[in-house]
């Protein structure tokens, strides 16, 4: 491990070896060093963990998964009409017209050049869909009141994985390094909101004061998410602060800030991006419980708000040619928090020292040659 | 000894903290429940064709909540710590006209009912499963279970508690759809009571189980896993000990601790959990009458319910730590480490 080589601090120390051995003249090396750093930075950082991340088929499925949601909730609404009653016949059912449509005109599928300029969803030249996923009892279709959810979920799902997991960093690294007395009252903080009931607590907030923004509803949900994360990486700081290069930073008087930020958290990185995506996971689960239940306002669009449609006006669990209604919100919830799941396991690999050395390569190997 | 006083005042801090926040919520909050409640009096007195007079706005309130508005928020809070603590006085509920605690506390047995034997159930799953993946690692009996396991992972209790109700409930009749037993039945300690509310409560149960299934068996496997390649475990073998006294001392005990933690932490999810639960199942539990106060609009009610869940959650953590010196004798020993 390289990392002390990166920081700032070493590179006069470096510098002045250099010198002492005469190997390199001087506007060289700092020349080299600053790129050679940025290379070894990306090295370190992106690339080695990305290729070893990528060898598994978990982190594949994952990054497809996720890259999916991520087109939908971006380019998907610019490509998808907005959603609106009486679009579609009433209790349309998913994939009319069976696999027969696939050939005969009408049903949820039509080819032939006659449609480039249909009215239909998607409209790609030579073939049409036509609201594949059904409309609930309004006429709305299914599929485009999906997709038009999805911004407003992966805002939910960015802001409230961000604000988890820098409440987790700060609260988790500082009580792991610092130890004493401030560990002791930041995991009295932590265990004391572990303790209290999330989801009666959301109910509780929302109760009082309802977030209207998607963005504040992540970040009211993130409340919830952090204190399990915060344990978790202080144990892991734990370990890390025994590290004979942390405590020689620290014998050399180097403020605790700067370790923490340059010793500590780099370490911890890909630990902290597993954990972004499971936060970003409970954010999810915690979201759609709270539309599904109408405690929250329905001001932004939500696979809740429709599985609560569904629930309470179509009777989706009592009559079942209906289920599709509630069914379809459900799948993307499951879809995406899988593909969630699925990249966080594939990236704790990245963590495995062994399978890590083997990719390590390139930039990092010809550091024995110049120290 | 200390590790259990520890525990205690360490329980008995969390419970101040959290009234103390629902205190703040409650009473301190620009446009709070209290305020609202008092408007809400003062427009229905205002439509029976009344006159609001101030001084029973404030008794009416005082009533509801426990507390008199009049006075600074210092006396305020003591009097609510003082009436929750002491008095077990949570107000009373502005829709049933019923004190919340009596509400409640009919309620909760059902609830933790639920709640303890999906967590139970859950984490059995768990260890079991986990331990046969570890035992076959590497097969296809391995990885089978492991996608299975994953995939399980990310279908939400809720999604399970709807697929369960519409198939089972609905569809095919197998189970009730709602309430906690047949209403006909006479209650008390006879057969066929006790057998209608297990057979009410095992749609509750199978969706709490997901809850307590989480991720645990994929912990439990690699905690497994890791044991098996210690190095006392060779000499274990190499001294001639039996393979079930391995497995069950050497392994198992080891690699639960983790688990037990987990769990642990999984106590406030589950009991959490039980809100959304008893809505679906409309079972009337705690879960139940939050969401019935949230819609109501009871906050007094609203207020009980969470406390009552926190205390809860409290106790069960509680029992956890104190049984966890079973599983790990070394409790108590602290590993305090040196401060910088």
């Amino acid at each position: 491990m390289s990392h002390t080589n990166e920081s700032g601090l070493e590179t006069n120390e470096q510098l002045s070896d250099e010198q002492l051995f005469g190997h390199l003249s001087e506007a060289e090396t700092v020349d080299l060093s600053r790129r050679e750093r940025f290379e070894r930075a990306l090295d370190a950082y992106v690339l080695a963990p990305g290729r070893v991340a990528w060898n598994d088929w978990r982190t594949q499925v994952g990054i497809v998964v996720i890259s999916l949601f991520v087109f939908f909730g971006t380019i998907g609404p610019r490509l998808v009409t907005a959603p609106g009653t009486n679009q579609a016949p009433n209790n349309l059912q998913p994939f009319h017209g069976g696999i027969a449509a696939l050939w005969e005109e009408g049903g949820w599928i039509d080819f032939g050049s006659a449609h480039e300029l249909s009215v239909g969803a998607i409209s790609i030249p030579g073939f049409v869909i036509r609201f594949p996923l059904g409309a609930d009892n309004y006429g709305t279709p299914i599929g485009r009141n999906l997709i038009h959810a999805t911004p407003d979920m992966l805002e939910m799902v960015v802001a409230g994985a961000l604000v988890s997991v820098g409440l987790a960093a700060i609260f988790g690294i500082t009580a792991g390094y610092k130890g004493g007395k401030l560990d002791e009252f930041l995991m009295y903080v932590t265990d004391v909101v572990m303790t209290m009931p999330g989801l009666p607590l959301l109910i509780v907030l929302t109760a009082i004061w309802a977030p209207r923004q998607a963005w504040l509803v992540g970040v009211v949900l993130a409340i919830d998410a952090w204190p399990g994360l915060a344990r978790a990486l202080r144990s892991q700081v734990l370990t890390l602060r025994q590290e004979s290069y942390v405590e020689a930073s620290r014998t050399m008087g180097i403020p605790s800030r700067t370790i923490l930020s340059r010793d500590i958290s780099p370490q911890l990185m890909p630990y902290i991006l597993i954990n972004f995506a499971n936060a970003g996971r409970q954010v999810v689960f915690g979201s759609v419980a709270l539309y599904f239940l109408g405690v929250l306002p329905f001001t932004s669009a939500n696979w809740g708000i429709m599985m609560q449609t569904a629930y309470s006006e179509a009777h989706a669990l009592v009559n079942l040619s209906n289920f599709y209604q509630i069914f379809w919100p459900m799948a993307a919830v499951v879809v995406l928090s899988f593909g969630l799941i699925l990249f966080a396991q594939g990236m704790d690999r990245v963590f495995n020292p062994r399978i890590r050395a083997r990719h390590a390569k390139k930039v990092g190997s010809d550091e024995e040659q110049l120290n | 000894m200390r590790y259990f006083a520890k525990r205690m005042i360490h329980a008995v801090v969390t419970l101040v903290s959290v009234t103390t926040v629902t205190f703040a919520l409650f009473r301190l909050m620009p446009g709070n429940p209290a305020q609202a409640m008092r408007a809400q009096f003062e427009s229905d007195m205002e439509a029976g064709g009344g006159t609001a007079d101030p001084e029973v706005l404030d008794a009416m309130v005082e009533q509801h909540t426990g507390f008199d508005p009049d006075q600074p928020w210092y006396v305020q809070y003591f009097e609510y710590l003082q009436d929750i603590i002491l008095y077990q006085d949570f107000g009373h509920s502005y829709f049933y006209n019923e004190p919340v605690f009596d509400i409640l506390f009919t309620a909760m047995p059902w609830s933790v009912f639920i709640s303890v034997y999906g967590l139970a159930l859950g984490y059995t799953t768990n260890i079991l499963l986990g331990a046969a993946m570890a035992y076959k690692e590497g097969s296809r009996f391995d990885s089978y279970m492991t996608v299975l396991a994953t995939f399980l992972n990310s279908v939400p209790y809720y999604v399970g508690a709807i697929l369960f109700l519409a198939f089972f409930g609905y569809e095919l009749g197998l189970f009730p759809t709602g309430g906690r037993y047949n209403t006909s039945l006479e209650a008390g300690l006879n057969v066929r009571f006790m057998a209608s509310i297990s057979y009410h409560a095992v749609l509750p149960i199978m969706s709490s189980f997901i809850v307590g299934f989480g991720g645990g068996a994929l912990s439990m496997r690699g905690n497994s896993i890791r044991i098996l390649g210690e190095d006392y475990l060779r000499v274990a073998r190499l001294r001639g000990i039996s393979s079930p006294r391995i497995a069950t001392r050497y392994v198992a005990r080891n690699a639960i601790l983790p688990l037990y933690t987990q769990m642990m932490i999984g106590i406030a999810a589950v009991f959490s959990s039980s809100v959304l639960l008893e809505f679906i199942f409309t079972y009337p539990g705690v879960g139940w009458y939050t969401f019935d106060a949230v819609m109501r609009r009871d906050y007094p009610l609203l207020m009980g319910s969470f406390l009552f869940f926190t205390i809860v959650t409290l106790i069960g953590i509680l029992i956890a730590e104190f049984t966890y010196g079973i599983v790990d004798p070394r409790i108590g020993s602290g590993d305090q480490s040196e401060s910088y």
